[in-house]
């Protein structure tokens, strides 16, 4: 039998020690698994591992890769900690892209260069609007925001699809469903010549460590600890849950909406029916990765991005299929989530008997 | 993994040497071909058919061309580094299957000049992007014929995917091919809102059935539409592959994605270093569109369809030929004339008889 | 009125998936535990059904099949969630990944294969009365099971020592332990129930609804069926109305298609969502009822002190 004995105080060398362990045993299982498949294991680990960013274009599409998936874990890891469960981070994406996104529609020949930021203002406004449904229901209604957010990213998905194959159509774009290209003042700008790491990027470092100090200095990342830690305690205190879903709601809405708006304006330059590939549900595992901390969460990020490039390399060089992909993702998530026990538990085998012998 | 990549990146190098030193001319150089998909191969459906295109090239080349694919490509940021990535490793001929990945192949196509590449259901080409497309809608006319003369209730019933172009085509040419042997035909459509869900498809399926339809054609890739027509003891139109397994009392024909020949003349054109950057709409004619068997109808109607087939084939019918008046009665082909190519690409509007509106 | 039966028969084909996958996640729920790769284990049920069926041609042996796979995905789950205390709401959701991943691997051999659909029960006499015959008596066994399986949960939930030792684990786990009863236990059998139950949900969609195999054919019911949990405030009854709430509003939008109905397709399609949501709105505005239904320890690990 497996035991857990707790800790007194968190390892602060297993915080560090447990991913690592998690990726070795990944290694291991994996590696077993590639063999299994007749391909030669330690092909396919430097395939998913190391090719992806054994170069500098490698390592600027793996930025590119994570900078959604931080900026909306970041928001949500607020939300998760003061137990509000906003499982539709991706609907707010989808929000943000419509809000930002039509502006730039709307001043599709505009040379401004306020149109930028506008678009950005309004992107995190239109993810903050539709986290803001979830909010007042709750809050006003007592309805479950796990359901009413999850509800509202497909009403939002359809709702872009409407756009794109019917008034916000490209007047010149054969009738097929995707919008007037943005134009350049619209378009995020790039940091790096060649490569596609843009403004964005940049912002979700910003977003990192404005995240760290509001959770380590304000007054409300305070809150946002003691209501995580002991929700009794901080009713006791006289928080005001009412305010704490409102808050989150709104940032992690709003951080979604600017993502979206991100991806958008960046790399995509239009709208389009498909504009995210599941971040905003992606982003909810990243959070958890990066155990709701703002520096974790970027390293989960990175991680996580870094599992998507592998797959597509692995597809592209080792015709292994898709379906390793996600089954191989799948177990590095296993082996981070359960090594994360190492911080809060020392592991001991055998009965309690046995327990008895040893100590 | 380095090592045969290095190999055969070596081994490409080597024959281009040769080539150009006019030693070896006979010697083709070796093709690396990629494919980019959009769903997964397992879809039965879209990139199912492809894939199948794609086996096509390995069978007829053997070891001289090496492909590979990336399959469940989001239409998003994704596209472009999975396409640059695959010219970036040696790749000389991409393939990028899907509508959404038209902008992504031109951005990638811009700093490969040397690699070819093929897009298909776009309009955008280069010197090195050829852009390819199938006239499923010349499939429909014949399936259209088809339903015309096998419907008792006279209600043809349609469940769509999305309003685009390609769709609407499709209705409309299938609406006409009714026409032209039973004026009474009238459509019911649905849109599932989904290329692939087969619940969904099913479930409308059903709901058109329960309105009366007697046929049942559809524009989304699994065969649960074909499922409940048997079912539900109607008939039915099979799409992308033959469905005829899965309702073998059902299926009058199936309008089947046949891209094999096409990937392999594609291929080919690029060991011989004849490639040109191309605009293919391939239809009955060229077998890129291929008919399934004409099963589960009687003999007059099934030597109608094949007349039908042959005629198209050969341009006495066009799906499309004058005069076609839109439903605000506006003549949209004069008599005499058929529809140009453009008119057909971005077809946003119903022919003059379907009872039903487009999202504008 | 010809369509009213057809209908009525779209209408619980249609749900049944919904809520046999709701129905096992409300039980392991109830017990404290939140397993979000409900679309995971759906996924895993439908190839596995798929595949044992197509292989010994019995559809009998498929769903158990179905019910074994789901099982396995949930002690995964459990494993880590329960043994190990790794956070619920990530395994989950990384369950659900693996799941896509492995049903996608295992089904690549299984694509483009037709099975027989499984036979609707036919009493001969009672399935001929006009419009309640076919609908009463004229489904196939696995709806009648989704029934039986709601009723009897009710039950277990309500009437039942274990049904109640099941709910005081997931309301205040320290307080059961503290009585003597082994919460990690009762949750790992929970947590099973509700793979078992997705597992089936899977197989009632590859073997009945659409018999065949393609990757992600699921299309997102697993989420749906997480939704209509919390729709259900965590009540049995009022699970089967949501699920058939939610399938009555999917089925009628495309009717009114078909109808021609002059509506955008998009916004006919976000009917299902938006009345879900309109509707817990107006059960939830009673704040004392919810609050006695949700499970207080749910998603919360737990360890037994000793």
């Amino acid at each position: 039998m497996i035991r857990l004995e707790p800790r007194r105080q968190h390892s602060q060398a297993m915080v560090y020690l447990s991913p690592v362990l998690a990726i070795i045993m990944t290694l291991v299982v994996g590696g077993i698994i590639f063999a299994f498949m007749g391909k030669n294991p330690f092909d396919a680990l430097y395939t998913f591992f190391i090719l992806p960013i054994n170069n500098s274009y490698g390592i600027s599409e793996l930025l590119v890769k994570a900078t959604p998936l931080v900026i909306i874990a970041i928001g949500l890891a607020m939300g998760f900690r003061a137990n509000v469960w906003n499982i539709g981070a991706e609907g707010q994406l989808t929000m943000g892209a419509i809000f930002g996104g039509g502006l730039a529609l709307y001043f599709y020949d505009s040379t401004s260069v306020f149109l930028l930021p506008a678009m950005m203002v309004l992107g995190a406004i239109g993810g903050a609007f539709w986290g803001a449904i979830p909010a007042l229901l709750r809050t006003r209604f007592n309805a479950n925001e796990i359901l009413t957010s999850l509800m509202l990213t497909y009403v939002a998905t359809l709702f872009l699809s409407f756009l794109v194959h019917g008034p916000w159509r490209n007047p010149e774009g054969f009738n097929f469903p995707e919008s007037r290209p943005f134009p350049d003042a619209g378009l995020l700008p790039m940091i790096f010549d060649g490569t596609r790491v843009h403004l964005g990027t940049a912002i979700a470092v910003f977003v990192v460590l404005a995240g760290w100090l509001l959770l380590s200095k304000s007054v409300i990342g305070f809150q946002l600890r003691v209501v995580g830690k002991a929700p009794q305690a901080a009713r006791h205190v006289g928080f005001r849950q009412k305010r704490m879903v409102w808050f989150t709601l709104l940032l992690s809405g709003g951080l979604s909406g600017l993502a979206g708006l991100f991806e958008v304006a960046g790399p995509i330059g239009q709208l389009q029916s498909s504009i995210s590939p599941g971040y905003g549900f992606t982003a909810i595992i990243v959070a958890f990765l990066g155990r709701l901390h703002p520096v974790g969460i970027l390293f989960g990020g990175l991680i996580m991005a870094l599992t998507y490039l592998g797959g597509e390399l692995a597809q592209m060089t080792l015709q292994l299929p898709n379906a390793v992909t996600g089954l191989f993702q799948g177990i590095l998530l296993f082996f981070l989530l359960a090594c994360d026990v190492l911080t809060k538990y020392r592991v001991r085998f055998g009965s309690i008997a046995a327990k008895g012998r040893t100590a | 993994m380095n090592a045969s990549f290095v190999k055969r990146t070596l081994a490409a190098v080597a024959a281009v040497g040769a080539l150009a030193s006019g030693m070896g001319a006979a010697h083709a150089e070796d093709a690396k071909v990629g494919f980019v998909y959009v769903g997964p191969i397992g879809d039965h459906g879209w990139s199912y058919r492809h894939d199948i295109g794609r086996q096509a090239i390995e069978k007829e080349f053997g070891d001289a061309v090496s492909t590979s694919y990336v399959e469940s490509v989001p239409e998003g940021a994704d596209a472009e580094r999975v396409i640059r990535q695959m010219a970036q490793t040696g790749h000389n001929l991409i393939f990028t299957t899907s509508f959404g990945f038209m902008n992504p192949t031109e951005k990638v196509a811009k700093q490969f000049p040397n690699v070819k590449f093929e897009h298909a259901t776009g309009y955008k080409r280069a010197d090195n992007i050829s852009t390819y497309a199938a006239r499923f809608y010349e499939g429909r006319y014949v399936a259209g014929v088809i339903a015309g003369k096998m419907t008792k209730s006279n209600i043809i019933g349609y469940v769509g995917s999305f309003p685009i172009p390609e769709v609407v085509r499709g209705i409309n040419s299938f609406m006409r091919g009714a026409w032209s042997v039973n004026p009474d035909v009238k459509v019911k459509i649905v849109w599932a809102n989904t290329w692939y869900d087969p619940g969904k498809e099913g479930d409308a399926a059903k709901a058109l059935i329960d309105q009366g339809a007697d046929i049942m054609v559809q524009h989304t890739d699994s065969p649960a539409p074909l499922q409940v027509a048997e079912n539900r003891g109607v008939l039915g139109i099979g799409q992308a592959s033959d469905m005829i397994k899965f309702a073998p009392k059902a299926q009058l024909t199936a309008i089947v994605d046949h891209w094999d020949e096409y990937y392999v003349a594609r291929t080919k054109a690029v060991m011989d270093g004849t490639w040109e950057s191309t605009d293919t709409w391939g239809g009955i004619a060229s077998g890129m569109v291929d008919m399934a068997p004409y099963t589960n109808m009687p003999d007059d109607v099934k030597a109608l369809a094949e007349e039908t087939e042959a005629k198209i084939a050969s341009g006495e019918i066009h799906p499309f030929g004058g005069p076609i008046y839109d439903q605000a009665g506006e003549l949209r082909v004069k008599e005499g004339e058929d529809a140009p190519d453009e008119m057909l690409l971005g077809m946003d509007w119903y022919v003059k008889g379907i009872d039903a509106e487009l999202p504008k | 009125m010809d369509w009213i039966v057809p209908f009525i028969l779209t209408v619980i084909t249609a749900s049944t998936p919904l809520l046999l996958a709701a129905s096992g996640e409300l039980v392991t729920e109830k017990s404290g535990v939140l397993n979000l790769g409900v679309e995971g284990m759906m996924l895993v049920g439908a190839i596995a059904g798929f595949a044992v069926t197509a292989t010994t041609g019995s559809a009998v042996l498929g769903i158990v099949g179905a019910m074994c796979a789901g099982v396995l995905m949930s002690l995964i789950f459990a494993f880590l969630t329960l043994t190990l205390m790794a956070n619920q709401v990530a395994t989950g959701l990384a369950l659900t990944i693996f799941g896509v991943g492995f049903s996608a691997l295992v089904g690549s051999g299984f694509v483009g294969f037709a099975i027989q659909p499984l036979p609707s029960l036919s009493i001969p006499g009672l399935s001929s009365i006009p419009v309640l015959g076919p609908i009463l008596f004229g489904q196939d066994f696995l709806v009648y099971l989704s029934f039986a399986i709601v009723v009897g949960i009710g039950y277990f939930l309500t009437k039942t020592r274990a049904g109640l030792i099941l709910k005081a684990v997931g309301d205040s786990h320290h307080s059961a332990n503290a009585i003597g009863y082994s919460v990690i236990k009762i949750r790992y059998l929970a947590t099973m129930f509700g793979g078992a139950m997705s597992g089936l949900a899977g197989a009632y969609l590859s073997l009945s609804y659409t018999p065949m195999w393609a990757e992600n054919m699921t299309a997102g019911r697993g989420w749906i069926a997480l939704a209509l949990v919390v729709f259900a405030t965590w009540r049995p009854g009022r699970l089967l109305a949501g699920a058939y709430m939610f399938g009555l509003i999917s089925v009628m939008q495309l009717h009114a298609q078909g109808a021609g109905i002059h509506v955008p397709s998009q916004f006919m399609s976000m009917l299902p969502y938006l009345a879900t949501v309109i509707v817990l709105v107006i059960i939830s505005s009673d704040r004392a009822k919810i609050r006695l239904n949700a499970p207080a320890c749910i998603g919360q690990a737990f360890r037994a002190t000793q």
